[in-house]
């Protein structure tokens, strides 16, 4: 387990999360052109392309359309070229978002072909080449950019991702963990339960209904790791049948596409390892 | 009548569910209930009958609907 959190870390650090402290932190308005780094660069105009489907029209099909910003009045990230568009351009565009740091899961979409959360996506700086920007793929679309999560949620609160305990421990105050325990569920916990990697995973793709995808089952495997939950036995044979955990192929696009980092697969493969144990 | 295509047979079937609803909730605000079912499904009369992904994802949309208007706190409509 040691393995997994390690693994986790060098992929956070590897990847771009934070900005350097040198930018202040603004929102994606025209004032923000008042601090502009450059003010004498030519305007560096980004067209993207952003697909919109009006559920009130439902007989019209789905299209992509392109707005272009001048990427020097914008925000570093794509949450904040969103933002932009919708406030300045097109107040019609629908999507998701919230703390815009990456720890609500509100903003997962379909970036440039991966599955990201678009408050932790740079803007990619090439001009020449226009962004595209889908909803979570195989997902029943609510309106433009936001997905349908019912199914995965439901699939979410099948797991039970609740302490289950009966026995109190001795002294009547809260349960301990020692600190090796505590570590088996780095890598775990830090998951916001964003859809990225389900919604990348060809094997939910195509057996969403049964097949739990790989947020789930690191859910699933943080509550087997837990050490003070009871109901190990339980979970493990809620979980024993031919769709729940082994429509996995370890094709690992789960850990790929992980905004924060994690390792989906490596958790489904201990779990996998737990199964075949007992 | 004609044979029915299987999303017909799901449209209509999803008609008749709101309809068996509808007799679980207070005799006196049931004509509404009606009324407001029928015109929601009126509303679509008019939907190419080829256009699939329309028709399936108001069916959803329907089901949604179904489900909240079927819970029991809810007692009229207008």
């Amino acid at each position: 387990m040691a393995a997994l959190r390690s693994s986790s870390r060098l992929f956070a650090s590897a990847r771009p999360l934070f900005r350097p402290a040198a930018f202040a932190r603004s929102y994606a308005t025209v004032e923000s052109s008042a601090q502009d780094p450059n003010p004498s660069d030519q305007p560096r105009i980004k067209k993207f392309q952003v697909y919109r489907w009006n559920p009130d029209k439902p007989a019209e099909k789905p299209q992509m359309q392109t707005y272009s910003l001048d990427l020097n009045k914008t925000g570093p990230m794509m949450l904040d070229a969103l933002i932009r568009i919708k406030n300045e351009m097109d107040p019609t565009l629908t999507f998701r978002r919230s703390c815009r740091e990456g720890i609500c899961g509100s903003c997962a979409m379909n970036i440039d072909g991966t599955n990201t959360l678009a408050c932790l996506c740079r803007i990619p700086t090439d001009t020449t080449k226009e962004s595209r920007i889908y909803p979570l793929p195989h997902m029943y679309v609510v309106k433009d950019l936001v997905p349908d999560l019912t199914q995965f949620y439901k699939q979410y609160k099948s797991i039970k991702p609740y302490l289950q305990r009966d026995t109190p421990t001795e002294d009547g105050l809260e349960y301990r963990q020692s600190p090796e325990e505590r570590k088996k569920l780095d890598g775990l916990y830090e998951c916001i339960l964003c859809a990225c990697c389900s919604t990348s995973c060809p094997s939910y793709w195509w057996n969403s209904e049964e097949y739990l995808g790989p947020a789930i089952l690191l859910q699933s495997y943080r509550w087997l790791a837990d050490s003070r939950d009871e109901r190990t036995a339980e979970r493990k044979a809620a979980l024993d049948n031919s769709m729940s955990v082994y429509r996995c192929h370890t094709i690992l696009n789960c850990t790929r596409t992980c905004p924060k980092g994690l390792n989906p697969a490596l958790a489904i493969a201990e779990i996998k390892k737990m199964m075949a144990a007992h | 009548m004609a044979r029915l295509s299987g999303l017909q047979r799901e449209v209509l079937s999803l008609y008749r569910k709101c309809l068996r609803e509808i007799r679980k909730k207070p005799s006196d605000s049931r004509e509404n209930f009606r009324s407001y079912t029928r015109k929601e499904f009126e509303k679509h009369r008019t939907l190419n009958k080829k256009d699939f992904n329309a028709i399936e994802y108001l069916l959803r949309k329907g089901h949604r609907q179904f489900e909240m208007y079927s819970s029991p706190g809810i007692r009229n409509i207008r």
